[in-house]
């Protein structure tokens, strides 16, 4: 068993090694410009493209003509709302809606166009982190020209119910994008059933590279977008730029193995997360964060009371998890997503996410659940406020000092 | 977050972990920071007739910054007199265990825990 053990999936996937070497001739080979229309080299690219184009496309039920490249599930995002946004701003109104526990890539967009004089609703997700389809319902307005919900938190792996929310948003002519960056071969996708105009698609969260991401665009009814990237008129116009061929190979056959292996390795996966979560709630005062029903199979999030998220990833170094704290970064902030489903704060400190995928085993799984048990327990020998809940202190009655 | 080798020192082999019983005549209890904030500071400090501090003990709910702060101080007042532990300042702190600034609210709550020990045991010593 090699160590650190990488339990950190959502954050990015290792490439496929059948990906990379299905990648490599387009570098030093195969490096035509797809859009070279007058010879064979780029003849050959554009085929690798058209190829891999048809392989995203089947993998979530879509027409090839409906995929658009991008650099990632960020720029696909911008390009859906900003795009969406300003092209329906003025005919159908400029209220949009989205929920709190969204991607930074989502949420920092809208606040963009929050000042540019759109107003957005966030709403509030329930304790289960999944949205409240009534308080969506009323949240919907006249003038609302765009809703953006995530299939799939990257947090807590929630899966959000988009099959409702397209309907509603059909029925009232209001554009619906979704963020499945953290979804395509963990859950089935079937755009040809769902009423979402927009989609967003990132190739390194699911065995491809990095720097690659597609932006589905509904063509029945049609999706209209306003260009965020000018120039030379490549993706009909959506989105200029050079091809980067070798990275659109790698995503398509990224998504082809998702299609073919799907099924079998989100039942394994499934069997090793119910494992670390067995394990992990032999421990005392462990409390799992999010909905494990409406669920992906590979993520777990717990939080481990009196213990903060820190020191306890500084504890697990032999393990490559991340922590809902952000004191990581410079905020010291808690999980925005934590807080979000109304976590206190001194849980959304201690929370530690686990993102299983194509490569761990068993032992490492074992391994884990061992560390962590050793690791909580003298961290809490350390902890006053275990030793005040052990005496049966009510922790929530003290007056804290705040700092 | 990468961390100074006394850091992690600390982190890994902290010194003085544990409690006293805080009734007992001679010992100052200081608890500072709140779990909403993610650290929690219990600095026991334990003085002799002569005013000197012959012990200390400490719990810390915190980031390792947090805790090799407490485990730092514990170790410096011991054998101070309480008017020289009230002498230490976060800066040093923060210094000897080369903090980085986001890092620094840590010391802070150290200096702030002595201080809280030392008015405790005051208190209980005057009264």
């Amino acid at each position: 068993m090699h160590l650190p053990i990488y339990l950190d999936y959502s954050a990015t996937t290792p490439v496929d090694p059948r990906v990379a070497e299905k990648m490599l001739p387009y570098l030093c080979e195969r490096f035509g410009n797809p859009a070279s229309r007058s010879h064979s080299f780029g003849w050959e690219a554009d085929a690798a493209v058209e190829e891999a184009r048809n392989e995203v496309a089947a993998l979530v039920h879509a027409d090839p003509k409906e995929i658009v490249w991008t650099s990632g599930a960020t720029e696909s995002d911008n390009l859906a709302i900003k795009g969406a946004a300003h092209f329906y701003g003025e005919t159908k109104g400029r209220h949009l809606i989205s929920v709190k526990t969204e991607h930074k890539a989502v949420l920092d967009t809208l606040r963009d166009l929050e000042r540019q004089g759109f107003r957005v609703t966030y709403l509030d997700a329930q304790k289960n982190g999944l949205i409240d389809l009534e308080a969506f319902q009323a949240a919907l307005r006249d003038d609302t020209a765009l809703v953006s919900v995530m299939l799939v938190n990257n947090e807590i792996g929630v899966i959000q119910p988009i099959a409702e929310i397209g309907d509603l948003c059909r029925a009232r002519g209001i554009i619906f994008h979704v963020d499945a960056a953290q979804a395509t071969g963990k859950v089935d996708i079937d755009l040809s059933a769902l009423n979402v105009d927009l989609m967003s698609f990132s190739a390194h969260k699911t065995y491809g590279p990095k720097g690659i991401g597609a932006l589905y665009v509904r063509r029945k009814p049609r999706a209209r977008l306003e260009a965020q990237m000018h120039g030379g008129g490549h993706e009909r116009g959506l989105r200029s730029g050079t091809l980067a061929t070798h990275q659109i190979v790698g995503m398509g056959e990224a998504f082809r193995l998702a299609r073919l292996e799907m099924a079998a390795e989100t039942a394994r996966v499934r069997r090793l997360r119910d494992r670390l979560l067995d394990g992990v709630s032999r421990i005392e005062a462990v409390h799992v964060n999010g909905d494990m029903t409406a669920r992906v199979a590979h993520n777990l999030n717990v939080s481990f009371a009196y213990v903060e998220g820190e020191s306890l990833m500084m504890a697990l170094k032999d393990l490559a998890v991340s922590s809902g704290s952000a004191c990581t970064s410079a905020s010291l902030e808690p999980s925005y997503v934590l807080r979000a489903l109304g976590q206190p704060d001194e849980l959304a400190h201690s929370s530690i996410r686990f993102t299983l995928g194509r490569f761990t085993t068993k032992e490492e799984i074992d391994y884990a659940v061992e560390l962590l048990r050793q690791k909580v327990g003298k961290l809490r020998d350390m902890s006053p406020l275990w030793e005040m809940a052990q005496a049966g202190v009510d922790l929530d009655a003290v007056q804290w000092a705040a700092h | 977050m990468s961390y100074s080798v006394k850091v992690i020192d600390h982190y890994e082999n902290p010194r003085n972990v544990g409690g006293f019983d805080a009734d007992e005549a001679g010992v100052g209890t200081g608890m500072v920071g709140a779990p909403a904030c993610g650290d929690v500071m219990k600095l026991q400090i334990k003085v002799n007739d002569n005013g000197v501090i012959e012990d200390a003990r400490f719990k810390t709910y915190g980031c390792g910054s947090a805790i090799a702060s407490s485990s730092l101080i514990t170790e410096w007042v011991k054998g101070k007199t309480v008017d020289e532990a009230l002498e230490i300042k976060n800066a040093q702190i923060a210094e000897e265990l080369a903090l980085p600034p986001v890092k620094i609210h840590c010391s802070v709550l150290a200096e702030d825990a002595i201080k809280a020990a030392v008015a405790d045991y005051r208190k209980k010593h005057c009264a």
